[in-house]
């Protein structure tokens, strides 16, 4: 062996050892990389190579393998070092993934919005579409045109605020039937939210001024059929499958007029206090639209007869959360609007 | 109305019980609201079998026994009846129950032997005389089934709730009548042991008559009617029997004497109230040898003390009985206490009236006083019920009081007004219910509540007449409403058919509502729905009849509102309250209507977000929220909105401008809020005005008046940058005085199309910056569309920006 070939083995072998260390990974891995690559039989090795050189070349030979030995070890060492670091970092506690996320303020639409939304999307689907009337209503639009008699018992039933002058604020939605029918001519489907005023003091069960869903569909050949067909189908879809029934009942803008229950939404139909043992719940009236309610808005009712309906989301939005009384809707309790908005 | 289920019955010779009676009457009439068993005393009491029977060994008429009440064990009992027999059924009153007579059942020791309750006697249950002997009770069912359920004793009372379209539904006679209709049954009277008592036949007049010593004058005929009246000599008053007092009490009526609760008892069964004064303590007429009744209007300050024994001061709205001197009585609402009849009474005036609705209505009302008899006088009274009511209550005294009727009774009335026919077309029948029904059918249906129906030849039509007791059928469609319920809505098909949608689009307010509603509870905002009554003043649409002073007005904004119920839940120590509302707001209008506009509006305060480990003091929200929410509304609902800054010396923030106009707000908000309130901030938008004019005359339509559709603004597509962008950043040193936008708007105008984005990201106005200045710093985004920009053109831009706003506003880079 001469000092040149002597030389190219110890590069090769620094080479070879670094990149053994560097590969190990764990602390075991560079034990047996050391083993390998700087164990006694390989320095014995260099030192039995070195012994056969010529003398001459014998301390510069010593010298490459000091550098050798040198070079090992800081590798060894600095991978050491690596490795131990590494394992102090998987060492460290984890995250602790049961701490609660970042937080922001819940936000969401009033119950009671919820259930029209609900009613909306159910008369959707059959043709209908929403309109919209004023709070402020004359006496004409609010009465008059609705077939109600003046000066009797019938008004006993709305309990009105007035605002001077024939003006007052509306106490139904129906309304919203005579605008609408003076403003477009049939085919007509529409549904009319909002809110109706009626002069009871605030109690448990009585707000003076409430939300309320008006139905209407006008057009040719209209029946009674189609009112309790459409009525019933909407039951279905809002309450899940329920039995409906029909009650006569009297509004001065529809007839026949009628009232329509489901099951009773606490006791399923069995009797319960909340239905008074009758098993049924109100829903909704309904009925025919009075000749007279289409003439007064300039609608042929020989020609065109139609149905509407009324219903209170907010006596549903009750039902559905259990709500005691009936203010919770209005305090705007933001305690009590977390707890049930979406 | 509340129906007694045995009067029913007796009406009709059935016997229904009360779940078949109202389930009747609430499928076809009526809604039935309520049942209540009146002897509901009696539900504990169990059927009971006597399993072992033997003799008391410690005396002589008790016997021990062994009982089954479908407990699951067998109870001790001693009983005391003869006739208790092993085998044998019993009603059985188990340990707890209150009987009749308010003895409480208890386990205890009868002469040394236990006893777990009683064997109970016909006398014990209130069911009758008999207490010889426990009750034997041919009975096949279980041990242990409610007495009540097998047995159907005692009455049951029905509430009705009757609408005001059917006042002839306020008398069992009523509701029978349409029972009858229903199951085919006749209809009679019952028998109240007055068969054979002979009164003469009412003498008629328009006016005045004589009834035996009293004389009636009938004012006006607009007044009433027809007025009745009779005179009966010798009465007896004292308690009603059982049976009256029975069916006073099903129906929640309270006896009083024979005369009264016969008056009483006319009222429910065939719904014409009757008065009974005492004839003796009517004033006689100094003028004349006879006594005068006159049926007039009240003078205004006329004084009059009621039966209840309220004074009341008259107006000339009401009507009134007098007397020569007088007011007697309060015509259709109450009867005097001066001329009540009490315990001495032996002469009666009875009178049988029928008075005018509107005014019984305003009298009511004026008075405050609702009765059972005004109730059915507002609504309509049967004017031909009047002679079979005087009949009945005339012949029912004399049977319960004796008495006779000496002279004829007096009939004030003008005669019956016939009623038009009703020309009903079948046609029109299936076109509204949906079905086609047999003229035949459809006649009989009329016939059985009372109609006269005719069928023309051919079927195409019918005929009606209606009867006298249904005023309130009058047009064909009023005997549709009649066929419908008759022959049952719920044997009405119920299938879905062909339909039309409807030719209307969704109101655009309703779309924009709805678009801020995701929007604002996305933002963490909760909506409310308050009520719009405020406290208001000089400039607020003033509620004529408020429920409370301090609810008199209506909002002018809906900030109003949500401050109140910020308020509220401060008080209720929620500090971090975020709150929005769509709703309306008013203005005094022209006329008397007000100006109404649809809102939007929010309320923030408190923190930032809720508290979080990563944010354990969350920031208190400021202006700037408020500036963003407001953006964020004024995007969905007011597309191309400007917030205008407002002039800083009020707590106007911003102004939200749209097309030229002021349509909204952002404000700092004062409230009654505690110290450790955070300030808080509104947003106020106007969406649009709803119109609550008239569209067209009453009977007429504006179908042709052009509606115009409002377009919502689309953003159009822009192609994504294909080329890289280069940013840079300038730190600019902004005198007083020169806003943000002021800047923005020079930056723009310098740098040219070719800035995509420019974001003011920093501002300091401590150390290091000039006196009266602020630094601002920017940065720009700059792209060309189509090609990488060189430095130098990014260089010259920048340069040129810069010397735009040293010229035009004094805006430096800044140095240090
Ligand atoms: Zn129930």
């Amino acid at each position: 062996m001469t000092i040149d070939e002597f030389r190219t083995r110890v590069e090769s072998h620094k080479a070879e050892a670094s990149q053994h260390i560097l590969g190990a990974l764990d602390a075991n891995a560079l034990e047996e990389q050391r083993t390998h690559v700087w164990s006694r039989t390989v320095q014995q090795s260099f030192s039995k190579a070195l012994g056969e050189l010529p003398a001459d070349d014998r301390r510069e030979a010593g010298r490459l393998f000091n550098e050798l030995k040198v070079h090992v070890e800081a590798v060894l060492e600095s991978r050491r070092a690596e490795i131990a670091s590494l394992q102090h970092a998987l060492d460290k506690p984890k995250l602790d993934l049961t701490m609660p996320a970042r937080a922001r303020w819940r936000g969401g639409k009033h119950p009671v919005t919820l259930v029209i939304d609900e009613i909306v999307a159910i008369f959707r689907e059959l043709g209908f579409t929403v309109a919209l009337g004023p709070e402020s209503e004359s006496e004409w639009y609010n009465f008059s045109a609705l077939n109600f008699p003046a000066d009797h018992p019938a008004m006993d039933m709305h309990d009105t605020f007035y605002l001077g002058e024939g003006a007052l604020l509306r106490t139904h939605t129906s309304p919203v039937q005579i605008r609408t029918l003076q403003s477009s001519p049939p085919p007509i489907r529409i549904l009319a939210p909002g809110t109706v005023f009626r002069r009871d003091p605030f109690d448990a069960s009585h707000a003076p001024a409430f939300a309320q869903v008006e139905g209407l569909a006008v057009d040719e050949g209209i029946s009674f059929v189609d009112l309790k067909a459409t009525l019933t189908l909407f039951a279905q879809k809002f309450f899940g499958k329920t039995r409906t029934r029909f009650r006569p009942s009297y509004f001065p803008f529809t007839e026949p007029s009628a009232e329509m229950d489901v099951e009773c939404r606490l006791c399923g139909g069995r009797g319960c206090s909340a239905c008074k043992g009758t098993g049924w719940m109100e829903i909704l009236g309904s009925g025919m639209v009075h000749p007279s309610v289409l003439e007064a808005a300039g609608i042929d009712s020989e020609r065109y007869t139609g149905w509407a309906f009324g219903m209170g989301p907010g006596r549903i939005a009750m039902l559905r959360y259990g709500l005691p009384d009936i203010r919770l809707l209005y305090d705007s309790d933001i305690r009590f609007l977390e707890q049930v908005a979406e | 109305m509340n129906a007694s289920v045995a009067w029913l019955n007796a009406f009709v010779r059935g016997s229904h019980t009360a779940e078949q009676l109202r389930d009747l009457i609430t499928a076809h009439t009526a809604t039935v609201e309520e049942m209540i068993a009146l002897r509901d005393d009696l539900a504990p009491i169990v059927i009971a079998r006597v399993v072992e029977e033997a003799l008391h060994p410690d005396s002589d008429h008790l016997h021990i026994t062994k009982v089954d009440a479908g407990t699951g064990e067998l109870l001790d009992v001693v009983c005391g009846a003869p006739n208790v027999t092993a085998g044998k059924m019993y009603p059985f009153a188990p340990t707890g129950t209150t009987m009749l007579d308010g003895k409480k059942i208890e386990k205890r020791k009868i002469r040394g032997q236990t006893s777990n309750g009683m064997l109970c006697s016909a006398r014990e249950l209130g069911l009758g005389e008999e207490h010889e002997g426990i009750m034997e009770l041919d009975l096949d069912v279980a041990p242990g089934t409610p007495f009540l359920q097998v047995m159907p004793v005692g009455d049951s009372r029905l509430v009705v709730d009757v609408l005001p379209n059917r006042p002839d539904l306020l008398s069992h006679l009523g509701v029978a009548r349409e029972v009858a209709a229903l199951t085919g049954a006749s209809l009679a009277f019952p028998d109240i042991g007055v068969s054979g008592i002979e009164i003469h036949q009412p003498k008629r007049f328009r006016r005045a008559g004589n009834a035996g010593g009293i004389v009636m004058h009938l004012e006006d005929s607009k007044l009433a009617t027809r007025y009745m009246g009779v005179v009966i000599r010798g009465v007896k008053v004292g308690p009603s029997p059982t049976w009256l007092v029975d069916r006073l009490t099903a129906v929640g009526s309270r006896s009083i004497n024979n005369i009264v609760d016969a008056s009483n008892y006319v009222l429910h069964e065939i719904g014409q109230p009757t008065h009974a004064f005492d004839f003796n303590k009517i004033d006689p007429d100094p003028k004349m040898p006879e006594k005068t009744i006159v049926i007039r209007r009240a003078k205004d300050g006329e004084t009059l003390t009621t039966l209840d024994g309220a004074k009341r001061i008259l107006t000339a709205d009401m009507t009134v009985i007098a007397d020569s001197s007088n007011p007697i009585a309060l015509a259709g609402v109450m009867g005097g206490a001066d001329t009540e009849v009490d315990d001495h009474t032996t002469d009666l005036f009875v009178e049988v009236a029928n008075f005018d609705t509107g005014r019984t209505r305003r009298t009511r009302r004026a008075a405050g006083l609702s009765t059972d008899a005004s109730y059915r006088f507002e609504r309509g009274v049967d004017v031909t019920l009047a002679p079979m009511a005087l009949y009945r209550v005339t012949s029912l005294i004399i049977a319960l009081a004796g008495g006779t009727v000496a002279e004829p009774p007096i009939d004030l009335y003008a005669g019956d007004v016939p009623r038009a026919p009703i020309v009903l077309r079948t046609s029109r029948v299936a076109r509204v219910l949906g079905v086609a029904l047999e003229a035949s059918r459809i006649a009989e249906l009329l016939t059985g509540i009372g109609c006269v129906a005719n069928v023309e030849a051919g079927d195409a039509a019918i005929h009606v007449i209606a009867p006298t007791w249904r005023q309130d059928i009058t047009a064909e469609v009023d005997l549709i409403e009649e066929i419908a319920r008759l022959h049952g809505y719920d044997a009405l098909p119920g299938d879905i058919r062909p339909y039309r949608p409807g030719t209307t689009t969704d109101a655009p307010l309703w779309t924009t509502a709805a678009r801020l509603r995701d929007t604002l509870s996305a933002a963490g905002l909760l909506e409310a729905r308050p009520t719009p009554f405020v406290s208001g003043g000089e400039q607020h649409v003033r509620v004529l009849n408020p429920l409370a002073e301090n609810e008199g007005y209506l909002r002018r904004t809906l900030l109003e509102s949500l401050v109140r119920r910020a308020e509220y839940n401060l008080t209720h120590m929620q500090g971090n309250i975020r709150l929005y509302e769509i709703g309306a707001a008013f203005e005094r209008g022209e006329d008397g209507l007000p100006t109404e506009t649809t809102r939007v509006a929010a309320l923030i305060m408190g923190d930032r977000e809720p508290t979080h480990f990563t944010n354990s003091k969350p920031a208190q929200m400021d202006a700037w929220d408020a500036k963003s929410l407001a953006e964020r509304i004024a995007h969905v609902a007011a597309s191309g909105a400007e917030l205008r800054p407002g002039n800083g010396n009020d707590d106007l923030l911003w102004e939200i401008v749209v097309d030229g106009q002021v349509r909204g707000h952002v404000s700092r908000v004062t409230l009654d809020a505690p110290v450790w309130a955070s300030p808080a901030f509104g947003i106020e938008l106007e969406l649009g005005t709803m119109f609550n004019g008239d569209l067209a005359a009453p009977g007429q339509h504006a179908h042709g008046a052009a509606v115009e559709m409002p377009k919502r603004p689309v953003t159009k597509y822009r192609p994504l940058p294909a080329m890289p962008a280069s940013e840079f950043d300038l730190a600019l040193l902004v005198p007083g005085g020169v806003n943000a936008a002021d800047v923005e708007g020079t930056i723009r105008r310098a740098a040219g199309e070719l800035l995509e984005r420019l974001v003011a990201f920093d501002v300091y106005d401590g150390a290091g910056v000039e006196a009266g200045h602020r630094s601002v710093a920017w940065r720009l985004t700059l792209r060309h569309p189509e090609r990488t920009l060189r430095d130098k053109e990014i260089e010259g831009r920048r340069s040129k920006i810069l010397s735009v706003l040293q010229t035009e506003l004094n805006v430096r880079q800044r140095t240090s």
